[in-house]
């Protein structure tokens, strides 16, 4: 079933040569796999060597032991030019093509194929529209890359990537600096190349979210420890998650999959309509209390809709309430009496 | 391809014969136009010394300028593409601080040949030229030197700059101990001129201007590249050391030639490719080269026309004609750099 990884690396050493013939190790021993078709997400926090990771893949410095093996050939064994034609990277370094427009910048993707002044042939010219299509920003293709918005300018970038018509593309930290839409625009344009044109992506990013909902596989990586890999909810169902980014005061609640300053511990069962569940459990989360499965010992709210829910107490009496605002003012107010009844 | 390039090049052409025709007319000796032309044409002149003036003086003169102007701004576009640094120029990279410290060193200490520069004996030329070259070489050597042991391109033009203080500083010191008359000559060769270089000296001048300026045009291809940074360069198979010391070159013995010939010219070299970059609306070298090449023609041209005082058997020093045109420049491009596409 498992197809055949297109980077592959065992025991890979990551770090950087010092000028005194010592080196800074910032990984030691690396496994990792990356498949075709898929969206992987590198998580990590600041100096966990997500950077580095991103930059010895991508052949812009040398792995310090052990050895990466992308398509069957060692990574060390490419050209610079083999690594153009393999390896298309979006950055987070400061450009300045601000003068250029949006096709000269697709276009300079081309360059590992054009000749020594860079002439664009007809071919070139069928891949550069073909790339602005694919990362949707065709309609952008005369304006300046000076006037496009965050998110177009990474999308510009994106299909810079594709022009190259490389199998990889490695981008770091792609949604930093997004706003909200134009994320989850730039992780579904990834997961859509993905899917349609069997790239293998790789990006780092901060954003948890996105990456536990539209990475396929998410790389978990801190100093000192193996990396850790799967898709998202193995990653979380199995404990990882929380090993990796349980530190002084910060929780990672399995329950949610967010991480907050502490996980409530008051069970409270929620059930019914899906995304009225959703968000009662998310205010409920937000209260101090934790969206459990039903059960008989405690209360239990039950969302019929988004202006019916049943908040069924452990006595068996319940009430009806047709706001999230109003679940949260009874539940405090519950609350507060039993408080009250247990200090009496 | 720009639509204001297609425009912009039979413009520039046509302001490039006009200005070479005017510069031939118009000198500080008036020559009715119908005699210089009568003069190209190979007749007999109503003077003599007209003939003289015209094929002597001001037809090299001309040439000089045409090439020195050429020369100059695609130095300074390829340093300000290469350090991504809109203020860098010829004279930044102490380049033609070293041509001075020769020169300096040439006209302060030794024999009295070289004394009466300020009436120039042809004799006394070629060894001022000679010490120019290879002081900017030395320079240039450095340069590249530092340019592989530091990685960092603001930090490189950092060096640039404290070397050419350095120079700059012995060249005080020298100045300090030498005599009046000998101070008078050094000053004099330092405020620049295109009339320099004779008829006898004008082939070599255009055999190594012209070698510079078709090396430029090949670094075309990785200067877009360089647009992107240079990992986004070296992703694209660009080999980033090979370009470094190609750009350092070129710009260097650009450089070299020019000061070398016609003294340390300020501001064609920082002005005109913003001039050009302004005017094409665009940072592709594909059409920004030929366009800067072309206007700094036209620029240095145009000095060395209104160096000429009119009314006045006076010519003014080439060095107080160019910020003229250099600076307001550089004015409007600092204080519109929000408004300019290529600084974003």
């Amino acid at each position: 079933m498992k197809q055949t990884p297109v980077i592959e690396a065992a025991r890979l050493c990551i770090g950087y040569a010092l000028r005194n013939g010592k080196k800074k190790v910032v990984h030691p021993g690396l496994e990792l796999r990356l498949y075709a078709g898929e969206v992987t997400c590198l998580l990590g926090l600041n100096g966990a060597g997500k950077s580095t990771l991103l930059r010895t893949l991508g052949g812009f410095q040398q792995a310090l032991a052990g050895e990466a093996f992308l398509l069957g050939k060692p990574l060390s064994a490419f050209s610079p030019v083999e690594i153009s034609l393999t390896i298309g990277v979006v950055l987070t370094e400061k450009t300045h093509a601000g003068g250029i427009t949006v096709y000269e910048l697709v276009s300079l993707g081309r360059h590992p194929y054009t000749g020594f002044f860079g002439l664009l042939k007809g071919r070139d010219r069928e891949i550069i529209g073909q790339s602005l299509e694919a990362a949707g920003i065709s309609h952008k293709a005369s304006s300046y890359v000076a006037e496009l918005s965050d998110g177009e300018r990474q999308k510009a970038m994106i299909a810079k990537a594709l022009a190259q018509q490389c199998p990889v593309i490695l981008l770091d930290e792609p949604t930093a600096f997004l706003d909200v839409t134009s994320r989850i625009e730039t992780m579904a344009l990834l997961r859509k190349l993905a899917r349609e044109q069997q790239k293998t992506i790789l990006l780092s990013t901060h954003d948890m979210d996105s990456a536990i909902q539209m990475g396929d596989r998410l790389w978990l990586l801190e100093k000192e420890r193996p990396m850790a890999c799967g898709t998202p909810e193995d990653l979380i169902l199995n404990g990882q998650f929380e090993s990796f980014f349980h530190k002084d005061g910060i929780l990672f609640d399995p329950s949610t999959g967010k991480l907050t300053a502490t996980v409530p511990f008051n069970p409270i069962g929620v059930t019914g309509d899906f995304i009225t569940s959703y968000w009662a459990g998310n205010a409920l989360a937000r209260n101090g209390w934790r969206p459990s499965p039903p059960n008989d010992t405690y209360v239990n709210v039950n969302c019929l809709g988004k202006r019916q829910i049943i908040i069924t107490l452990p006595d068996k009496t319940s009430l009806c309430v047709n706001s999230i605002d109003d679940l949260i003012a009874t539940i405090e107010t519950l609350n507060a009496n039993d408080d009250k009844r247990n200090h009496l | 391809m720009n639509r204001r390039a297609f425009l912009l090049y039979p413009l520039l052409a046509l302001a490039l014969m006009a200005l070479f025709a005017g510069g031939l007319a118009y000198g500080a000796v008036p020559i009715p136009p119908e005699s210089v032309l009568d003069i190209l044409l190979g007749e007999e002149p109503e003077r003599v010394s007209w003939r003289h003036i015209v094929l002597q003086s001001r037809l090299p003169q001309a040439f000089t300028a045409m090439l020195a102007g050429a020369s100059l701004a695609a130095s300074g576009l390829l340093l300000q593409t290469f350090f991504r640094n809109p203020l860098a120029g010829p004279s930044i990279l102490g380049i033609s601080d070293g041509a001075n410290l020769g020169v300096a060193v040439v006209t302060l200490y030794s024999g009295g040949s070289l004394s009466r520069l300020a009436d120039l004996p042809v004799s006394g030329y070629p060894a001022i030229i000679l010490a120019a070259f290879v002081g900017a070489c030395a320079v240039l050597g450095l340069i590249l030197y530092f340019s592989s042991r530091v990685r960092n391109n603001v930090m490189l033009l950092i060096i640039g700059l404290m070397i050419g203080y350095l120079a700059s500083s012995v060249i005080s010191i020298l100045n300090f101990y030498a005599s009046t008359d000998k101070v008078h000559a050094y000053v004099m060769w330092g405020l620049g001129n295109f009339s320099g270089v004779s008829l006898a000296q004008l082939p070599l001048f255009m055999l190594c201007s012209s070698g510079g300026l078709f090396f430029s045009v090949l670094l075309i291809k990785p200067l877009n590249a360089l647009l992107l940074g240079e990992s986004y360069a070296a992703n694209l198979g660009i080999r980033i050391k090979r370009t470094r010391m190609a750009i350092l070159l070129c710009t260097g013995a650009l450089t070299a030639v020019t000061t070398a010939f016609c003294g340390p010219v300020s501001f064609i070299g920082l002005a005109v490719p913003h001039i050009a970059r302004l005017l094409l609306g665009s940072s592709n070298h594909k059409t920004l080269l030929p366009v800067t090449l072309l206007i700094g023609s036209c620029v240095a041209l145009l000095c060395n026309i209104l160096m000429v005082t009119p009314g006045m058997n006076t010519i003014l020093p080439l060095n107080a004609v160019t910020p003229l045109i250099g600076a307001p420049v550089i004015i409007y491009v600092i204080i519109n750099r929000k408004n300019i596409q290529y600084f974003n």
